[in-house]
């Protein structure tokens, strides 16, 4: 199975939403928290080392992508 | 710290050797020297013993080292050492366990049992302070005239030739010269064989410090692996209590990275620590220790006729009982193959796998003990909130208990080799080429109960036929073993156990190598494929 980036949730606000919800009053270091367990338990859901790291990889991306903007604009 | 070691012998002497009178064109010619009589070069020799070969046994000390180091033997270790005749011995002395237990802070996280099913010869483990194996192996070493055991013998120089190795040898009395067509190193960590032949050991250095501490009580915990994160006496770190013989009890505790050995080590500020862990007093010391650990190994098990085995080879964290037992699968793997080389009967390639099958299970227990190492000392903050976030999962759900990382428990490796040959048939189980036999209970038809693992000695730990069923009788090859179960006149599995483990139905039959592992398997033996796959296990194409 390979990681599905299509739109998945009917709602997909709500889903936002809802992970927006559980950060909310809490200090970065909580929140920090709560996403490690959060990463766990779906990462679990998912089940499928593959799909895993297809995910992380995207995730890692984004990030890079993000920082190397920031370096750029800082130029 | 007197260790109670009053059973077994642990001082020896040194005797000058005939060999120390020869010099020159006149040195001693030996077919192999095994350099290191700790565990795995004893147990080395022995095997070699068995299978008829002389053997020269040098260590540099005249004793048998002190304080327990390491101290959980597997299955696996168990079985190689039935085959060595000292089994029984260890066993009857050491501390039987099978059951894990996971704390974090004041309480029980999860359990484990490491052998969950009845009818295995053997248990998951046992805990023997090292010096008693050693003792044990010695004492078997002096029933062999094959093996010459030399005390204060210590390897100074080798020199590397085309059919051998050239080895000088300090003794009190001066050095001499003996030449070996093979030499293997089993000098442990630190080994000057390894920097004689100019050998890298490259890995990763963990800056976390742990204590051990022996300590001599009575207590009533049950014999069990327990292992605490942040528990309520020491926190923040890790801790680890295992029971060994003559109550003498492990004690592990991780400190801080800074924290400073010298007085770590001292008596009065190891006690503290431990009567908070203990709730009491009523202790003594045996032995203290404080340990960083690297995990490493060689690029290449094998230097010319200079083969590693053990520590000197490959070193991991001790998080998983996988330094000792691996060492002692690398001396049971070498073993025949070094025997058949000499004898002529493989090719020297045949030693190669050795290095292939041996290196690939260094890095799987490099990558296991890595991973736990890394659990309980996480690098970055966010991997501490990873493993937190994993702990405390741990209290509610079954995944995170399965993710809690306190030392994954060595078992044998499965080796990808060249030795094996693919399954051919179709199979909903047992153990694919490549995989340690599995044991099961059998009786004798005449009603003497047994195990597998019983039979496989008694072929002589050799290449041996393990045959199932009412099967067509299979022409077995010369020079081949054979055990059979089922049918008229074989070994009666009461239990269906031997049957199940194996996928067995009428005609299957498994080759076994002389280590006992799985080089084949078949539906059906007929010859022709049964003595490829036999040719190909024993190297010769």
């Amino acid at each position: 199975m390979a990681l599905s980036t299509s739109s998945n949730f009917a709602k997909p606000d709500d889903a936002f939403r809802a992970i927006v919800e559980a950060h909310r009053g809490l200090t970065d270091a909580q929140s920090a928290d709560l996403d490690a367990a959060l990463v766990l338990v779906l990462a679990n859901h998912i089940g499928d080392l593959d799909v895993l790291r297809e995910a992380i990889a995207l995730a890692k991306r984004r990030t890079l992508d993000a920082s190397q903007q920031q370096q750029q604009q800082q130029q | 710290m007197a260790a109670n070691t009053a059973q077994a012998k642990t001082q020896f002497g040194y005797r000058r050797h005939p060999d120390q009178e020869r010099s020159g064109a006149n040195v001693a010619e030996h077919p192999v020297v095994v350099v290191g009589a700790g565990p795995v070069g004893l147990s080395l020799a022995i095997d070699l013993a068995q299978r008829g070969q002389r053997v020269v046994l040098l260590d540099d000390a005249d004793r048998i080292g002190e304080g327990s180091r390491a101290i959980c033997f597997s299955k696996r270790s168990l079985e190689f050492w039935d085959r060595l005749g000292v089994g029984d011995r260890m066993v009857e002395k050491g501390v039987v366990w099978s059951v894990g237990k996971i704390f974090h802070g004041a309480s029980q996280l999860y359990q484990f049992n490491l052998l969950p099913e009845e009818g295995h010869k053997r248990p998951a483990f046992i805990n023997l302070q090292q010096f008693y194996a050693e003792a044990y192996l010695v004492d078997r070493v002096e029933q062999l005239p094959e093996i010459d055991l030399r005390w204060r013998n210590k390897v100074i120089a080798l020199e590397s030739r085309n059919d051998g190795v050239a080895l000088t040898i300090a003794t009190p009395e001066g050095s001499y010269q003996v030449h070996a067509l093979f030499v293997v190193a089993c000098d442990g960590a630190r080994s000057s064989l390894r920097q004689m032949v100019g050998a890298e050991f490259a890995g990763q250095v963990f800056e976390d410090q742990f204590l051990i501490a022996d300590v001599k009580m009575t207590a009533a915990f049950p014999t069990e692996r327990w292992f605490w994160f942040d528990p309520p006496f020491h926190a923040g770190r890790s801790a680890l209590l295992h029971k060994q013989p003559d109550d003498i009890w492990r004690i592990d505790l991780q400190l801080n990275p800074d924290a400073d050995p010298i007085a770590e080590k001292q008596p009065e500020n190891v006690r503290p620590r431990i009567e908070r862990m203990l709730g009491h007093d009523k202790f003594e010391f045996e032995w203290i220790s404080l340990y960083k650990f690297q995990c490493r190994r060689m690029a290449r098990f094998i230097h010319g006729r200079v083969i590693f085995a053990g520590d000197s080879a490959h070193q991991v964290s001790p998080f998983g009982a996988r330094g000792a037992n691996s060492g002692l699968e690398d001396a049971e793997n070498l073993a025949w193959k070094l025997d058949r080389v000499l004898r002529q009967l493989s090719p020297e390639t045949l030693l190669e796998s050795y290095h292939i099958e041996r290196s690939a299970a260094a890095d799987e227990n490099i990558r296991e003990s890595t991973r736990s190492t890394d659990f309980m000392a996480p690098v970055t903050k966010q991997e501490a909130r990873l493993r937190q976030a994993v702990l405390s999962l741990a209290e509610d759900t079954e995944f995170g208990k399965r993710m809690v990382n306190g030392g994954r428990l060595s078992v044998p490796s499965v080796y990808d080799t060249p030795l094996s040959s693919g399954d051919r048939d179709d199979w909903r189980g047992g153990p694919r080429p490549g995989t340690s036999m599995l044991d099961a209970p059998v009786t004798e038809p005449g009603g003497g109960s047994g195990y597998l693992t019983d039979a496989f000695i008694r072929q002589g730990t050799r290449f041996t036929l393990l045959t199932f069923g009412n099967g067509a009788d299979v022409d077995v090859p010369e020079g081949v073993g054979s055990i059979r179960v089922g049918g008229a006149g074989g070994l009666v599995d009461a239990q269906g156990l031997a049957g199940q483990r194996y996928d067995a139905e009428p005609g299957t039959a498994y080759l076994l190598r002389p280590d006992g592992y799985v080089a084949a398997r078949f539906r059906n033996a007929a010859r022709p494929i049964l003595d490829a796959a036999l040719a190909r296990a024993a190297g010769l194409n």
